[in-house]
């Protein structure tokens, strides 16, 4: 049997004539486990997220339609505007600084070195390791009275008291930053070395015989060069920081005073301990905006490409 | 030699130093791991101490936590979940990844771009629903609301990664292998997967981590202690109240991370290989 490929062997049928061909019916028949599984696992939780979220339901009672009421309730919540403020403030600081140190690391692991994989390998570790096990350790770490961190930064003299990481409001969004930050960098700089490996050789040859070297070959090579890899490593790691969970649950669960409150502990909280679930699926709706951002744009970068 | 020394400051300025303080910022917090778990409290209490340094190594906190808890019952959900998990998504990944590379049909397009989207949905946006669809299933309280529940991530994952390798291996062969009387499926399963095999080996194990290290679901669905998995078990079952064991912590830290630390030294090479070539095409 030939293969029945090429558009010309189905120009003239019909829809329905190409929906029974063999090659579709094969198509239908490996995607279906996958698309019945995100069906009922996704689309529809999906579904019934938006339902939930317009009804005033709470553990154990199905509640009834209140309508537009949880969100415009959370609008005035200064609690929610503060959970609002907070993931930006954490998303915005976490994605730079990972993109910042991750082009300085990848730049740095590109180069001739002795151990180089191992090298690679022992830098991706804060990456695979499971994120609630590596978090607790960072709990430890900060621990107010045994605090490691402390010990080690007065130990060299950076500084003179002990800094009271997880107890200060704002020393609590400095925590929970650098431990994202810590596990999120790996990531990006694995991208960016992967970026930079394609850039061909010849490229840096010519601009150094046209003379122009450091700096400048990396403003006018390898940052253009690198912009797609970049784009979209940012966009994913914007959508997954905004949605973070874990690396706050365990750290500072939203504290002190819910200084370091996110859309998804704040969800969790309300929603699982408070036991109001339709205000709590709203305010994980709040996530699906940014979400819907990051797919338009992410969509609009690659058919570009 | 002043040049030959010139350079060598240079290398140390512009790569070694630098290259070290990055090194240092990773992996000093599994060395504290490691330490604390080996040190009896008294030690591990003591500030007066060289703290970086374990003076009386001990096994004590392994001891306690086996005596005491049921740690083991937690690895074993973990290891059961994540192999059971990855080896269901690796199977409909390739199906699914395979007929997107290769057939034409109706509604191919939708599909990937739908399985490209739910890549990118975070667990927190759809935990609460899913909570209530689980308990409907009659699964709250089991390893196997994970199992089923897992698989919704990793499928699209192993999907785009497998679309990317299939698409590399060229059509030629298979063709020749259905000419010769080969059925398509039996041309994907004979021709064209052990050609993707690196590719196979990476989605697989890169499933089994993500499996492995998932908080989210398993804290939501999941109260009973002997279902736990090592990720949520530690922080919840060991912290009791407001009483924090850290070397008990620690040694349980350290037991549901090397697992996934041997798994990853032992397919380095895939794995950055396979990282990099996804990047790549991401």
């Amino acid at each position: 049997m030939p293969p029945s490929t090429g558009p010309g062997a189905s120009g003239g049928s019909s829809y329905a004539h190409r929906l029974v061909r063999p090659e579709a019916l094969t198509g239908y028949f490996l995607i279906s486990p996958a698309v019945f599984l995100m069906t009922v696992l996704l689309a529809y939780p999906f579904v019934l997220a938006v339902w939930i979220s317009l009804t005033n339901r709470v553990l154990g009672e199905p509640g009834r339609f209140v309508g537009l009421e949880n969100f415009l309730k959370l609008l005035q919540d200064p609690l929610f505007r503060q959970t609002v403020w907070n993931s930006f403030v954490y998303t915005i600081s976490t994605v730079f600084l990972k993109m910042l140190l991750g082009i300085i690391l990848a730049l740095l692991l590109n180069q001739e070195m002795p151990c180089r994989n191992l090298v690679r390998g022992a830098l991706l570790l804060p990456w695979i390791v499971p994120t609630s096990l590596s978090v607790l350790t960072w709990l430890w770490m900060f621990d107010s009275l045994f605090s490691v961190v402390n010990y080690l930064l007065l130990g060299v003299g950076i500084i003179s008291r002990k800094i009271p990481w997880l107890g200060d409001p704002f020393w609590a969004m400095v925590s929970v930053v650098i431990v994202n930050t810590w596990r999120g960098l790996p990531f990006f700089a694995i991208s960016f070395l992967a970026g930079l490996m394609t850039i061909p050789k010849e490229l840096y040859e010519a601009a150094e015989t046209d003379g122009a070297r450091g700096m400048r070959q990396f403003w006018s090579i390898t940052l253009p060069l690198l912009q797609p890899v970049i784009a979209v490593v940012v966009l994913f790691s914007t959508i997954w920081t905004f949605a973070d969970f874990q690396i706050v649950y365990i750290l500072t669960h939203g504290g002190p005073i819910n200084a370091t409150q996110i859309f998804a502990t704040m969800a969790y909280d309300v929603a699982l301990v408070a036991g109001r679930i339709g205000e709590g699926s709203a305010i994980s709706l709040f996530l699906f905006p940014a979400l819907l951002v990051v797919i338009v744009l992410m969509l609009r970068y690659l058919r570009r490409e | 030699m002043l040049r030959k020394r010139f350079r060598l400051l240079r290398r140390l300025v512009g790569l070694y130093l630098p290259l070290a303080a990055f090194l240092f910022f990773a992996l000093f917090p599994f060395y504290w791991m490691a330490i604390s778990s080996f040190k009896a409290n008294p030690e591990l209490y003591n500030l007066r101490l060289n703290r970086l340094w374990i003076h009386q190594p001990t096994l004590e906190q392994f001891r306690e936590l086996f005596a005491k808890t049921a740690i083991l019952r937690w690895l074993w959900n973990s290891f059961f979940v994540s192999a059971l998990t990855s080896v269901i998504s690796m199977s409909f990944g390739i199906m699914a990844g395979y007929a997107l590379a290769r057939l034409r049909f109706p509604g191919a397009q939708a599909f990937g771009l739908a399985t490209f989207i739910t890549y990118l949905v975070p667990t927190t946006l759809i935990f609460i629903p899913l909570a209530s669809v689980v308990q409907r299933l009659g699964l709250s309280n089991s390893i196997w609301s994970l199992v089923v529940t897992y698989p919704t991530f990793l499928i699209p994952f192993c999907t785009w990664m497998l679309i990317a390798y299939f698409k590399s291996i060229p059509k030629d062969m298979e063709e020749c292998a259905m000419i010769d009387g080969c059925s398509r499926i039996g041309a994907m399963v004979r021709i064209v997967l052990p050609m993707a095999i690196p590719g196979v080996i990476f989605s697989a194990m890169f499933s089994f981590t993500l499996s492995w290290n998932e908080f989210v679901y398993a804290l939501t669905f999941i109260s009973d202690t002997t279902q736990k998995t090592m990720s949520v078990a530690v922080p919840t079952e060991l912290i009791r109240g407001d009483a924090y064991f850290w070397g008990e912590l620690m040694a349980a830290s350290l037991l549901g991370s090397v697992p996934v630390a041997i798994l990853y030294s032992f397919f380095m090479e895939y794995f950055v290989s396979g990282l990099t070539a996804g990047a790549l095409k991401g």
